[in-house]
């Protein structure tokens, strides 16, 4: 078991309507890695998180994590997706921030994180506010955690939904462009809770356009083109030394 | 006007108008606990629904909203007897003014259920919520603060239309002031009095309203 990856990604095949986004995605993780997605918008990067946690249907392929087979299985060769109750099973496998924090607005900081420790997770109320105060100290919110996500900043908005899906104890966090709806004095305090979770080992999946970010946390780099994987490396070989043209041509426009 | 007539008039009726006033409040008040559960219920079906149960509501809250609250006071009367359901006047009433009010609820918890961003949830899944727990604690609470003020609207609606259950005999506010009026003949000075009593039904009703949603609301 031990040295099966932990995340394990297998032709996955994704159209919306007529439009087909993943054309066959293959990657797998080890416990404890750091990966970043890169390439150009459309490319399929946040298709890919939002088909590991299940919050996208995907038509071809399998993603596995931890050995199980995640949301689908076969019968009698059809491929079904499996009920409601048991995808919540599977997801909870996964935390996940996103682009636009989505923390519920009508509940302070504290009550954010306690809410799926209490009512996903039944852990009694006493030990759920224990663990949401240590994840919000962690993040460095804890000063803070009667306020409403409204009195918040965006920054410190993201800081708590970090903390409200690592307190839920997955295996693999996905991150969706967590910093691409800050102000840019905002990024930082955020990339910076990241790395050190990274530090921590914590297995991570990140899509993201901070290039420097990306290079600096990251075991490897998936780059993303027209819905498949055009080149996989250490940060060192993608952003030194790509192979694919395309991945050159897509790094000329960026800075490390 | 009779100013001494109506004031000897009125001590002597008091206590009839008061028993008016409470069968108006009790009638309102049956009908909008009823109605408000309902149409919540029916709201999150049109919202969330499997289709063929989310088409069957959607054609009950059309239909509803599309008929004369007067007409469904009396379909509630007479048709459900003819069919063998033999209610009270009070019954009767009260279920078509629930029903009325249902399906305003139902509409108004659509349209709020429908502003929460997509995103909500999402991050509800994320953290492994069912989607009834999801409801429950994410959705409901954002939809129930947004819809308050058109609720309160719907609320005091009820309350005027209680006054159309006069024409099956019950003897709810309107009613008890019209047998006064037959007897005493004071049609002004009663009219002005039954209208200032609907008003500050109304007006507390408002009042409450927007007490809850000062507590309620997100600074």
């Amino acid at each position: 078991m031990s040295t099966d990856p932990l995340l394990k990604i297998e032709s996955l095949h994704k159209s919306f309507g007529t439009v087909e986004v993943l054309k066959g995605v293959d990657f797998s993780m080890n416990q404890g890695e750091v990966i970043s997605i890169i390439g150009s918008s459309g490319s399929g990067k946040t298709t890919i998180l939002r088909c590991i946690n299940l919050l996208e249907e995907y038509q071809q392929g399998s993603v596995t994590l931890d050995g199980v087979v995640m949301g689908y299985k076969t019968d009698n060769n059809r491929r079904v997706r499996l009920p409601e109750s048991v995808l919540v099973k599977h997801r909870s496998m996964t935390g996940m921030a996103f682009q636009q924090f989505n923390l519920f607005p009508h509940m302070t900081a504290l009550r954010n994180v306690t809410l799926g420790l209490i009512k996903a997770l039944n852990m009694d109320k006493d030990e759920a506010i224990a663990t949401a105060e240590r994840w919000l100290e962690r993040v460095g919110m804890l000063a803070r955690k009667e306020h409403y996500p409204s009195q918040l900043s965006g920054g410190q908005q993201q800081r708590v939904a970090i903390a409200r899906a690592i307190a839920m104890n997955p295996r693999l966090m996905l991150f969706d462009e967590v910093t691409s709806a800050l102000d840019p004095e905002l990024v930082n305090e955020v990339l910076s809770v990241i790395k050190s979770l990274a530090t921590d080992g914590m297995t991570m999946l990140l899509v993201t356009h901070e290039m420097a970010f990306a290079a600096d946390v990251s075991n490897r780099i998936v780059f993303m083109n027209e819905g498949v994987v055009e080149e996989i490396g250490p940060p060192e070989q993608i952003f030194k030394a790509p192979k694919s043209e395309r991945l050159a041509s897509f790094l000329k426009g960026t800075t490390i | 006007m009779e100013p001494i007539l109506f004031f000897n008039e009125l001590l002597g009726s008091y206590g009839l108008i008061l028993k008016g006033i409470l069968m108006t409040v009790k009638i309102s008040v049956q009908a909008i606990i009823y109605g408000t559960a309902a149409g919540l219920i029916i709201g999150i079906i049109l919202e969330y629904g499997y289709p063929p149960l989310r088409y069957l509501f959607r054609f009950y809250v059309d239909f509803i909203r599309g008929i004369p609250v007067l007409v469904q006071i009396l379909a509630a009367y007479y048709i459900l007897s003819v069919i063998g359901i033999q209610l009270s006047t009070l019954g009767a009433g009260i279920l078509a003014l629930s029903i009325f009010c249902s399906s305003h609820v139902a509409e108004i918890t659509r349209g709020a259920l429908q502003a929460i961003p997509k995103g909500q949830i999402e991050a509800a899944k994320s953290i492994s919520l069912t989607f009834r727990k999801t409801v429950i604690y994410v959705l409901l609470p954002q939809a129930l603060r947004q819809m308050l003020p058109t609720w309160v609207n719907t609320a005091t609606e009820i309350v005027k239309a209680s006054t159309l259950l006069s024409i099956i005999g019950v003897t709810e506010l309107l009613m008890t002031i019209q047998q006064l009026i037959s007897r005493t003949f004071l049609s002004l000075e009663f009219y002005f009095l039954v209208g200032f009593i609907y008003f500050l039904i109304n007006f507390t009703i408002e009042r409450i309203g927007k007490g809850i949603e000062a507590k309620v609301t997100i600074a």
